[in-house]
């Protein structure tokens, strides 16, 4: 039977033990009435030769198109081993490690991995991740109401250049709390949020916030104003919530340090997709979360410390779990139990493979590539970029035709020309985010401006016929 | 068997309340509650000027594998804090009833102070 | 020694990175990064080394039996790993518009469906991504379906005291109250409690069955009677889906939602905590507030549910769509099993833990609920072993380390005193069970002849016990350079 391996001889022997005729009786304290009858609508059970065919056929039916989506996930180099590493059964197949004596592998890469985000975010402390980036915004803004006992009002400042489907999560997380979420508008001509926009909606609000979160760069790929709007929160008792692409750290200012003096956020989170996670249809990646060490018994979710045996020798077990939910039930600081431990244990290889050089290289190369995919295609009559910000890595154009057309008409030349901002952000007009990562070549690039001229060509064409 | 000194009153929840001579309360948990929570690792004591009601969670202690609210005895404002328990909550397993304290309390009034029990109450409630 | 001490300064050259650092000065400086961050310089070599090494101080299950009750720690068919790291789902971007993304929106179609039909529910969204994400949506469901009608009074969830502690922790973050149902000390639920705790203010009941002790609700008609009859509704935890996945349905139960843990039943890897996936099944009248995205087909193809189609949507819980690479792999595994392969789970996970409960029973081990049958797990106490020989079972879980075999789950549930929470799976071979059993009553000889052999355990290995009051006095959370 399949993953099964009991012989006939052996269920005798066990059913003789238990002391019952068949498997049959095992369930009889289940009311006879309400068994089911068989799941007729599952089909019969395949070989593994079959739904290997299945599946490459399923996966042939996905595009092959060359990607120039970000908006969230990247596409990366991730480096053979990663992988091949990870899914080691060792990895792959233990469970969380409760039992520190028997888990010291993932203990210790866990506590790797918490070292070498608190190094890129310039943080104190760092958990060993929770579900994704925008489940992570969600904790951290609970983190930032248990934390900021100088604030009553539990008021969040959001603005809307902070990551639309971010926004959305932390909103679905957050609601029965009776927390505030005020959302912030940004400059249509900076694409960035304005100090002044932020201190007017503080006004508005009565006054006491209790945090304000920044993206760096923005949903747009454009780079706020960090320092001058970490500096007014901290004079006004608001705590610092930073969402960051980890990636760009190697190279960005580095949350830890933001403000004019150096003096930092208070908490820093984001999705590691960037560091080791394939796209993979959208999951699973992992959200980081770091923060300064005040806040450290608010953190949720599972963090690992290194401590010493009984014969004084170094090891690593799970700490301050009287935090969690298995301990605290209801006052937990999180219901979460699990983190994203697999694809910790690849983002830990890729960040260790890559080191700082190989990171440094390898964000600098997205940006320049986003640069120069911006200044192709900004060459063509009708394409222009939308902002007066600088931009990392990640840049809006704006199309004097709509986007959707142009995009199908793009993917029909084998290129996935971006992100569709029609939806969230409509006052912006027919704006597309675009990103290029270190993978585009300049052949990719000269493609997509061939596609984009053909393509608008083509649609003012038939504009002009209609 | 754990110490319980005659001279405090106690709670169900564990807490020893001592009234001091300016009519001011000293609160701490008792030996027994320390024993039942092993090794303590850390305090989360609350702001001085805090007004609480009977029976609000003031604090958490917290051990390596339990976390544990400390609960007022009486309506009252948080007048002191034991802040060396902050770098050193052993204190607590150490010395609960002396230098382990927690947190001062100026009651709102002293009638509540006849519900709590006294050390013989304390003593058969915590052998059920 | 960590990565970190492997590291010197100026090892570098990675041949997966590009070879020269770009131009960033268009870049006002104020928002450069002005130092490196402390990040290993190694080879990929030593890389690859260490890590190799570090992985082989885990027990996995690919290594030992991982008999860690209420986990459900089976066999993870390679098949489901390498189907899911094919490169038409890896490279795909989560925003591919669904026209060219058909192949992948086809299995999570079928994956819901699948689902449908073996918890006997209405519809199925896959968005959370772990087993208390899906609780949390499942509660926010409930939430929204009372509010929505107008029924805004309703503030309290029920939890029997055996529950798993996400369930409480869940209700608190929904916002509600939570009130503790008391267990009979046959396992039941005390429904004369349940009868006076239900009122206009109850919200709902969360269940997880059979339950925590290993014990199949047999009073569970009843239990979702007394819910509905008061306007509540029925929440089915799925953590034992293990036990009676094929038999018995928690839809027809009268369950209205329920999560369902892929990486249990389904057996997407735990990969040493995760990721997880809490798939969420509801009964009809809750289906407008499933959590997005969802998969829906029509004649033109799959299609991904837009918001606005879904008004009363609870919202999204992730940025994208959930664990997306683990939902693939859990769709494989379905169709690996098939109808007939998934009633054999149950069986054989059933079968294992009875067997083992027979013998535990046989070899003198004081059982919690002897005279229930088990689920798919089961519970041995040693309080007499802690009281008499001052071995408790945490003594117990650490030896068994020594003797090759994970340690079950200890001291949950916590209404049995010094508890061992076994649970075999249907992918343990008869040897392995009985190589188990026959540790424990070594372990107990151990515990009566040299008792400092099992409370000084483990010895073989690559630590010894480890001190957690200091790891929590003296918090050492990261390694940092030397100023």
């Amino acid at each position: 039977m399949p993953f099964i391996p009991h012989t006939e001889e052996e269920i005798s022997q066990m059913l003789e033990v238990i002391g019952i005729d068949s498997t049959e009786a095992l369930f009889d304290e289940i009311p006879s009435h309400l068994r089911t009858s068989g799941l007729d609508g599952i089909p019969e059970g395949m070989t593994e030769m079959e739904i290997s065919r299945l599946m490459h056929k399923r996966a042939s039916q996905n595009t092959d198109a060359v990607c120039f989506i970000g908006a969230g996930a990247y596409e990366h180099h991730i480096p053979a081993a990663v992988w091949q590493l990870t899914t080691r059964g060792e990895y792959y197949t233990a469970y969380t490690p409760y039992q520190a004596e028997a888990s010291q592998g993932t203990l210790q890469l866990t506590y790797e991995f918490q070292s070498m985000m608190t190094a890129l975010t310039d943080m104190d402390v760092s958990n060993a991740s929770l579900y994704d980036g925008a489940s992570a915004l969600a904790e951290a803004v609970l983190m930032a109401i248990r934390g900021n006992r100088k604030s009553k009002s539990r008021k969040v400042l959001i603005p809307r250049t902070v990551h639309p489907t971010y926004r959305k999560t932390t909103e679905t997380i957050v609601t029965g709390q009776n927390i505030d979420l005020l959302e912030v508008d940004y400059d249509l001509a900076a694409g960035t949020v304005q100090l002044d926009a932020l201190k007017q909606a503080a006004t508005d609000a009565g006054g006491d916030i209790t945090a304000v979160v920044i993206q760096q760069p923005n949903f747009f790929g454009a780079l706020e104003d960090i320092d001058a709007i970490t500096d007014w929160a901290h004079e006004n008792r608001i705590l610092v919530i930073s969402i960051t692409n980890p990636l760009s750290l190697a190279v960005l200012k580095p949350p830890g340090q933001w403000g004019s003096e150096n003096t930092g956020v208070d908490i820093a989170c984001g999705d590691g997709q960037p560091l080791g996670a394939p796209m993979s249809c959208g999951g699973p990646y992992y959200g980081f979360l770091c923060s300064t060490s005040a806040l450290v018994r608010q953190m949720p979710g599972r963090i690992v410390g290194r401590t010493i045996d009984v014969d004084g020798k170094e090891g690593f077990v799970l700490t301050l779990q009287a935090r969690e939910q298995h301990i605290r039930r209801s006052k937990a600081t999180s219901n979460i139990c699990t983190n994203q431990g697999l694809v910790v244990t690849a983002s830990t290889i890729h960040m260790a493979i890559l080191g700082p050089e190989g990171l440094e290289n390898t964000a600098a190369a997205c940006h320049a590539n986003t640069t120069s995919l911006v200044a192709q295609l900004t060459d063509i009559d009708g394409v222009r970029y939308a902002f007066s910000s600088p931009y990392f890595h990640e840049a809006v154009l704006v199309l004097d035709q709509p986007v959707t057309a142009v995009l199908e008409a793009l993917a029909e030349r084998g290129i996935l020309g971006g992100y569709d901002l029609g939806a969230e952000y409509p006052e912006l007009g027919n704006a597309l985010l675009v990103c290029a990562t270190e993978l585009r070549s300049e052949e990719d690039i000269n493609a997509y401006q061939a596609a984009l001229e053909a393509a608008l060509d083509v649609e003012t064409r038939q504009k002009e016929i209609a | 068997m754990s110490e319980i000194p005659s001279e405090l009153k106690y709670t169900k929840s564990h807490e020893w309340v001592r009234t001091e001579d300016d009519g001011s309360l000293t609160i701490g948990i008792t030996d027994h509650a320390q024993e039942l929570l092993g090794d303590l690792v850390f305090v989360e004591l609350p702001d001085v000027g805090d007004e609480m009601s009977a029976e609000d969670a003031a604090c958490v202690v917290e051990s390596v594998k339990a976390a544990s609210d400390v609960y007022m005895p009486v309506n009252g404002e948080i007048t002191a804090v034991n802040d060396a328990l902050a770098d050193a909550p052993e204190t607590i397993n150490d010395s609960p009833y002396d230098d382990g304290w927690l947190f001062k309390v100026s009651p709102s009034s002293s009638d509540q102070l006849d519900d709590l029990m006294d050390a013989d109450s304390y003593e058969t409630e915590i052998e059920d | 020694m960590l990565i970190h001490e492997h590291s010197k300064p100026g090892r570098k050259g990675a041949p997966q990175a590009p070879v020269s650092k770009a131009d960033l000065s268009d870049i006002p400086s104020n928002l450069l990064r002005q130092d490196s961050a402390a990040l290993p310089e190694v080879s990929e070599m030593q890389a690859v080394r260490h890590y190799t090494r570090l992985s082989q101080k885990n027990f996995a299950i690919d290594t030992h039996f991982y008999p860690l009750g209420s986990c459900t720690m089976k066999y993870n068919p390679r098949a489901c790993n390498s189907l899911a790291q094919l490169p038409g789902f890896l490279s795909q971007h989560p925003l591919t518009p669904d026209e060219l993304n058909q192949g992948y929106l086809a299995c999570m179609h079928e994956l819901q469906l699948m689902l449908c039909e073996a918890m006997g529910m209405a519809a199925f969204s896959l968005a959370p991504m772990a087993g208390a994400q899906g609780e949390f949506a499942g509660i926010a469901m409930i939430d929204a379906y009372h509010k929505a009608n107008d029924d805004d009074g309703r503030k309290e969830i029920l939890v029997p005291d055996a529950a798993h502690g996400t369930n409480p922790a869940t209700a608190t973050m929904c916002g509600f109250n939570v009130r503790e149902i008391p267990t009979l000390d046959n396992g039941d639920v005390d429904i004369d409690a349940l009868q006076q705790a239900v009122g206009p203010q109850t919200a709902g009941l969360m269940l997880t069955n059979p339950s925590t002790l290993g014990v199949f609700e047999r009073q569970i008609e009843k239990i979702a009677d007394i819910v509905h009859a008061v306007g509540g509704l029925l929440y089915y935890d799925g953590a034992n889906l293990n036990a009676i996945l094929g038999k018995i349905r928690p839809g027809d139960m009268g369950f209205d939602v329920i999560h369902t843990n892929l990486h249990k039943t389904f057996s997407t890897p735990h990969g040493g905590g995760g990721p997880g996936s809490g798939a969420v099944g509801v009964a009809e009248r809750l289906i407008p507030f499933l959590p997005l995205p969802l998969v829906s087909q029509d004649n033109a193809g799959y299609h991904l549910v837009k918001e606005q189609d879904a008004p009363q949507s609870i919202g999204r819980l992730s940025a994208f769509m959930g664990n997306a690479g683990v939902l693939i792999r859990a769709y494989v595994y379905m169709r690996l099993l098939g109808r007939d392969g998934m009633a054999r789970v149950s069986e054989f996970a059933t079968l294992n833990a009875n067997y083992m409960m027979a013998e535990a029973r046989r070899r003198g081990f004081e059982l919690a609920i002897p005279d229930r049958r088990a689920s798919h797990e089961f519970i041995i106490t040693l309080k007499r072993e802690a009281s008499e020989l001052h071995v408790t079972a945490m003594d117990f879980a650490k030896r068994l380390l020594d003797l090759g075999y994970h340690a079950p789950t200890t001291y949950f549930p916590l209404l049995v005193p010094e508890c061992l929470l076994i649970e075999p799976t249907e992918s343990e071979a008869k040897e392995a069970l009985d190589g188990f059993m026959d540790a424990l009553e070594q372990i107990r000889q151990e515990a009566e002849s040299n008792p400092e052999v099992v409370t000084t355990a483990p010895h073989t290995l690559p630590v010894k016990r480890l001190d957690e009051v200091r790891a929590a006095r003296q918090l050492d959370l990261a390694w940092k350079p030397e100023a």
